[in-house]
């Protein structure tokens, strides 16, 4: 059993939100292992940001249990909260500092300290190839670029779970590649990956998906398994049967 | 918390114009108020009515002229030209006197001067009226004292701690006030509102920061701008208006601190509720600044305010921290005497700073 836990990076247990007569999300289960990328989909409204927020302490869920690294999040949020990263539907750095000057804040708030800060930002400067650019305003830079320096600085504190809140919506096929081949670096160091988007195609990226319509999941497993489970050829046809079926349903 | 800080710090920085006014405001409101706003009488121009050519006039008209309130710019002899003069606005205030001063005075009977003011304006019309009551009262007692046996009962009035009645002593305490209101609650609320709006306050709740710490981390640097300004104001009041410092100076600063962080804790406060930066401007212009400047006794006296609005008042912070200025500048007072007031600013920060965190922590929903 104790082995079996420490397996699993996120375990979410019949986890519900309502507002009031609204269920919007309702008593979901899945669980993530450790190193994964897991996708959430859902069309707009599906209950999928809400979840996201629930895991991360953002919204404390009505009912159910959301555990990561085997620690409760409204039990134990404080402890949590080093172990996330979080980018957010918006891009969230700070337009008036500098790239260097938010690495240093956001490094600062998870309790780097200043050496080690500015050692991974080296490294990581030169390995994007950006080491001119750290002095730029972040304001000044292509969308493409702060997408990814968002990406960055979620993970930059090496949390275990980094959560991507549609991170790669409103930018060109080309910067989601690039975006891509980050979150794959990022899994190879053993950070779990959960990512919502309504890109289907990018739902092929995943090692496992959760598809989501109205609070529940509809649909829950590698990409394969959900294609063969709905008889389909693209993700596009699993979407169109989901949401067909609700359609029959009202 | 310390890396907090700094990019507060670097947020305030790295926009130069806006910290410039943020530290050239005060000092031009300052000079606003000090040099432009003044309700002290200077040399105000007068027509006096004389129907008779006796001694007692003339000295009316003499003490009147050389008082420093008044210029006498008509002599007339008949009370008709008055209501032309004061249409065309070259008068502020005409005096008609009694056609046989003299005699009547002298023979023991009441004479009548009639005192005209402008009262378009109806606080100078009232102070000029009140001068010109008590420049005439001077007259006649030294008359009287002079010409006629029977002795008269002298009343000498002091305007104590503000002998000069000047209203500079008025308006710095107000604006210290405003200036402190306007930076630290303003100030605040927007910028927490803008990391609302940008959604970095997400990426600081995910954060292992503390809402105390967030809390801390916004207002240590604003404090320190709302320092800077505070300081800046009282030594301009000192050395450019020559207000009094009679109390001490350790007491003011610290009055002045409590109120900054209780300016700083309502505008977190507005940032909780606010979810724009334009809502949290607004709600700091209409909800705090007008009530701070009508309601906290500065410019209108709260005595005079009926009861419904002294009540009220009791709520404007301001309105204590108004008198905690007054006492320890003009009276020379300390801690003994105002210890309600700095009481009753305590207590409004830590309702605030409740209701701050308490908000804050709401973010679990």
């Amino acid at each position: 059993m104790e082995n079996k836990e420490a397996q699993w990076s996120i375990e979410v247990e019949n986890l519900e939100k309502r507002y009031g007569s609204f269920i919007a999300v309702d008593k979901i289960s899945f669980r993530v292992k450790k190193g994964e990328i897991f996708g959430l989909l859902g069309a707009n409204g599906a209950g999928k940001t809400t979840t996201l927020r629930m895991l991360c302490g953002l919204l404390a869920p009505t009912a159910g249990i959301a555990l990561i690294d085997g620690t409760g999040v409204s039990q134990n949020p404080e402890s949590v909260r080093f172990k996330i990263g979080y980018m957010s539907q918006h891009f969230s750095l700070y337009e008036d500092l500098t790239i260097w000057e938010n690495f240093r804040f956001y490094g600062g708030i998870y309790g780097m300290k200043l050496s080690e800060i500015k050692g991974k930002f080296n490294e990581l400067s030169y390995r994007l190839n950006m080491s001119d650019q750290a002095q730029r305003l972040t304001r000044e830079l292509p969308v493409g670029w702060k997408q990814k320096l968002a990406f960055m600085v979620a993970s930059f504190h090496n949390p275990s779970v980094v959560f991507l809140d549609e991170p790669t919506s409103g930018v060109d096929p080309l910067v989601r590649r690039q975006f891509w081949d980050l979150i794959y670096e990022a899994v190879l160091k053993d950070t779990t990956i959960i990512i919502t988007t309504h890109y289907l195609d990018e739902a092929m990226y995943c090692d496992r998906l959760a598809i989501m319509d109205q609070g529940k999941i509809s649909a829950y497993g590698t990409p394969n398994e959900i294609l063969s489970h709905y008889k389909a050829s693209s993700m596009h046809e699993v979407f169109l049967k989901i949401a067909g079926k609700e359609d029959i349903l009202a | 918390m310390i890396a907090f800080i700094i990019k507060e710090f670097r947020h305030l920085l790295r926009d130069p114009r806006s910290l410039l006014i943020l530290i050239g405001m005060p000092l031009a409101q300052i000079l606003i108020f000090g040099y432009a706003i003044k309700t002290d009488l200077n040399e105000s121009d007068i027509a006096i009515v004389r129907m008779n050519n006796d001694k007692l006039s003339d000295l009316a008209i003499q003490h009147l002229d050389a008082s420093k309130g008044f210029h006498v710019k008509y002599i007339w002899d008949h009370p008709s030209q008055i209501a032309e003069a004061f249409r065309k606005g070259e008068i502020r205030l005409a005096v008609v006197l009694d056609n046989n001063l003299e005699s009547k005075i002298l023979q023991g009977y009441p004479a009548d001067i009639q005192v005209i003011g402008d009262a378009s304006d109806p606080n100078t019309a009232n102070l000029l009226v009140q001068h010109t009551q008590g420049t005439l009262r001077n007259v006649y007692r030294e008359y009287l004292q002079k010409n006629a046996s029977t002795p008269v009962v002298q009343v000498s009035a002091r305007m104590l701690f503000n002998e000069e009645n000047r209203s500079v002593f008025m308006f710095i305490p107000g604006t210290i006030v405003i200036i402190l209101m306007l930076l630290s609650a303003m100030m605040t609320s927007i910028s927490l509102a803008r990391e609302k709006e940008t959604g970095t306050l997400e990426l600081l709740l995910v954060s292992p920061l503390r809402p105390h710490q967030i809390i801390l981390g916004k207002v240590v640097p604003y404090m320190g701008l709302s320092l800077i300004n505070a300081c800046t104001i009282l030594l301009l009041s000192k050395f450019l208006f020559e207000m009094p410092f009679r109390g001490s100076l350790p007491l003011l600063m610290s009055e002045t601190l409590l109120f900054i962080i209780l300016a700083l804790c309502i505008g977190l406060y507005i940032s909780t509720i606010a979810r724009t930066q334009q809502v949290a401007m607004l709600l700091s212009m209409f909800a705090l600044m007008l009530p701070t400047i009508l309601l906290s006794g500065f410019i209108f006296p709260i005595e005079n305010m009926p009861l419904g609005l002294q009540y009220l008042s009791a709520l404007i912070p301001a309105r204590w921290f108004v008198e905690i200025i007054r006492g320890i500048m003009i009276r020379g007072v300390g801690i003994e005497i105002l210890w309600k007031e700095t009481l009753i600013l305590a207590g409004m920060v830590c309702i605030f700073m409740l209701l701050c965190v308490k908000n804050f922590k709401i973010r679990l929903e």
